[in-house]
């Protein structure tokens, strides 16, 4: 008689089925990460969503209600997408074109490399004193003007919406350019030489194969500057007019919290800012999943 | 074939041969077209003559110029020197999209956000051809190529094999003047690259095309093309038929690419109008002299290809001794790779049995020897090269 006692087939060992989904001990290391997403952005997030259903008179939606009530706090909407939008379009347009040029070698490439990202390093609050000293009414800018006889009375560029899209421009425009920049070398050069070869001319090349391959990169290229304006702050107080065309939703927050100290009010306020981007987010990103993304290196 | 009578009838199997003008091509000029990049050049002056439907190959090594003077052709690179007429017309200043070429790239280079369809369509779309005509002569084309269910995918989609007819049928739907393909098979595994020639051959034929051809792969050029071009370091080293080519290379640049893989740096010890006998190595050649008669003690190089070289019969006179390396099994013939005493290295295929260890006589028969005049470091370059195709070849 055999001593072999046949059983039905055994299951792998935990461990291994867990391993076939990608949860093995390497998943670890996510753990720091996610636990300071949770401390530093979960728990603040929902504690100030939780607070602004609590405002001292109004009901659960009493903040919100106000907000939308007061014409001056209704105005910060626009006032903040009156700024943001051309800011990012701005950011993005030049950013083409100076990506594109910049794909090729040429002479002091590396200089004008370094001219286009070094915004990047100068924190907002230096760019504003910046843009005080040289757009300012006694700045070199309107010195210049005088000087060539350009202008009588000098420019006001400066507690402005001029002087706050100028400020997003700079500061946002390195991003978009090495985020353009990167997408347009992931293209391979080959395409566009095919192209040619068919007959296409530059801006043939440009509208039907360049741009529909850029196209996606652009769209996330735009959210992220897009979040970066939507979001300013410390130039809107510096170099705009916090009380008129440059009082923007973060302002209206920083206000109601620490002037007003409605803190339930702030955080309505500062969620209402939230949606509105998510909003925007999400519309372009439904438009990027409609289009091609897949390779664009040269061989399909 | 000859250098001088291009494939004037398309093939006589497809109909639409007929109904389709022999060539759009009457004749392409090109005058020392030459291509520097600073202080090197890569490309020193090449004048060529291309008749209306001819297929030429440009044969040679990686950086050898070949690739550059497609791109020249093409417009991608302007000349440094030189120029190209077309017809009587000077093309050379032309941009790429006023050329009219059709371009077959490495890479096939498809647009991988269109389909199929418009991936063909894209040439005449931007010639502004009307709609209907396009779909006709885009329809025609992939049945030409045999890729009509697959109009509506992505290149993406598609087999390596595919996407490289895709390749070929976007740069012809145009029927354009002149079609350029660059290593256009290099990235086919070995049995689709073999199907693949096949296939470009007929199209050749059958659209009636002129066709410029670049690779580095002898056997492809030996089979597709009319004439080949053999370029080395930049310059013309051959233009010929292939039998001109494979019979009577110019110099051990060109045998070496032929397939003469045994290289061998001799010196000679007497010559007449015929024949150089070649000695060195502990061996002794007899061979035939490639253009002028070399003089006694002057350094040579003896080419013989591995299939000429074979163990001598019983009572045969022999070059020489080597005993048997490495034997490798080709089906028939055993290709044996042997050591002579002195450490020389001689290519040679058997019919018979050999095994490593074997020590072998050689003979050649005197006509397969080709005696060029050089020295040692002309041997060493041109089997250098040799190695390199061989090893891009087996890769």
């Amino acid at each position: 008689m055999s001593a072999v006692i046949t059983t039905a087939p055994t299951r792998p060992a935990l461990r291994h089925r867990l391993a076939e989904r990608g949860v093995d001990r390497t998943l670890l290391l996510v753990l720091p990460g996610a636990l300071a997403l949770l401390a530093l952005f979960c728990y603040p997030f929902l504690y100030g969503l939780q607070l602004s259903f609590q405002p001292t008179a109004g009901g659960v939606f009493g903040a919100y209600r106000k907000f939308f009530s007061d014409p001056f706090s209704r105005k910060s909407i626009w006032a903040t997408f009156s700024l943001a939008i051309p800011a990012s379009l701005i950011n993005v347009g030049a950013s083409i074109p100076i990506s594109y040029r910049m794909r090729r070698d040429f002479r002091g490439k590396r200089i004008m490399l370094a001219v286009l990202v070094v915004p990047i390093t100068l924190g907002t609050v230096l760019t504003a004193e910046g843009i005080l000293e040289f757009f300012g009414p006694a700045g070199w800018f309107n010195r210049t003007l005088h000087l060539l006889g350009l202008a009588a009375s000098p420019m006001r560029l400066t507690m402005n919406y001029t002087g706050v899209l100028l400020s997003l421009i700079i500061s946002g425009f390195p991003f978009a350019y090495l985020l353009t920049h990167s997408y347009l070398s992931g293209i391979h050069p080959s395409l566009e030489k095919a192209a040619a070869t068919l007959g296409a001319g530059w801006w043939q090349r440009f509208r039907y194969v360049t741009l529909p391959l850029l196209l996606p990169g652009l769209l996330t290229t735009f959210s992220l500057t897009f979040v970066m304006a939507f979001a300013v702050f410390p130039s809107a107080l510096m170099v705009g007019d916090p009380d008129g065309h440059t009082h923007v939703i973060s302002i209206e927050a920083y206000e109601a919290a620490l002037e007003r100290f409605d803190y339930a009010q702030g955080c309505a306020d500062a969620m209402i800012m939230t949606v509105l981007m998510l909003a925007v987010i999400g519309a372009l990103a439904a438009a990027r999943s409609r289009m091609y993304r897949g390779a664009t290196g040269g061989k399909g | 074939m000859t250098a001088t009578t291009p494939s004037s009838p398309p093939s006589p199997s497809s109909a639409r041969a007929s109904k389709r003008p022999d060539s759009q091509l009457g004749r392409l000029i090109l005058r020392g077209v030459s291509r520097a990049y600073g202080a090197h050049t890569a490309l020193h002056p090449l004048d060529l003559e291309i008749t209306g439907g001819e297929f030429i190959a440009l044969l040679g090594p990686s950086g050898c110029g070949k690739t550059t003077a497609l791109n020249c052709l093409a417009g991608l690179l302007p000349l440094t020197a030189g120029e190209i007429e077309l017809d009587g017309r000077r093309v050379d200043t032309l941009p790429p999209e006023k050329r009219g070429f059709g371009m077959v790239f490495q890479n096939y280079a498809l647009f991988p956000h269109l389909t199929v369809r418009a991936n063909v369509a894209f040439g005449l779309k931007m010639r502004g051809v009307a709609k209907s005509e396009i779909e006709r002569r885009v329809a025609e084309v992939l049945s030409l190529v045999r890729l009509t269910e697959h109009a509506a995918k992505h290149p993406a989609q598609l087999s390596g094999g595919q996407q490289q007819r895709v390749a070929i049928a976007r740069a012809i739907v145009t029927e354009p003047a002149l079609v350029l393909m660059d290593e256009p098979l290099s990235n086919l595994d070995a049995a689709l690259r073999l199907a693949m020639r096949g296939e470009i051959r007929r199209i050749h034929q059958d659209f009636g095309l002129t066709t410029v051809y670049v690779t580095h792969d002898q056997e492809e050029a030996l089979s597709l093309a009319d004439r080949l071009v053999v370029l080395h370091d930049g310059r013309v080293s051959q233009i010929g038929t292939p039998a001109e080519l494979y019979e009577h290379p110019a110099d051990p640049h060109v045998a070496a690419f032929m397939g003469y893989r045994n290289l061998l740096p001799l010196t000679v010890s007497s010559a007449d109008g015929t024949t150089a006998v070649a000695e060195g190595d502990g061996l002794r050649v007899v061979g035939t002299p490639a253009g002028e008669p070399p003089a006694a003690g002057q350094q040579v190089l003896v080419a013989i290809r591995p299939e000429d070289l074979r163990v001598a019969a019983e009572g045969e006179s022999a070059i020489g001794e080597a005993v048997a390396e490495i034997v490798e099994y080709h089906g028939r013939v055993l290709h044996v790779e042997a050591a002579t005493d002195q450490g020389r290295r001689l290519h040679l295929k058997a019919h018979e049995t050999v095994r490593p260890g074997d020590r072998l006589r050689v003979a050649v028969d005197a006509e397969r020897a080709l005696v060029f005049p050089g020295d040692a470091a002309a041997a060493s370059t041109a089997s250098a090269e040799e190695a390199e195709v061989a090893e891009v070849e087996a890769s």
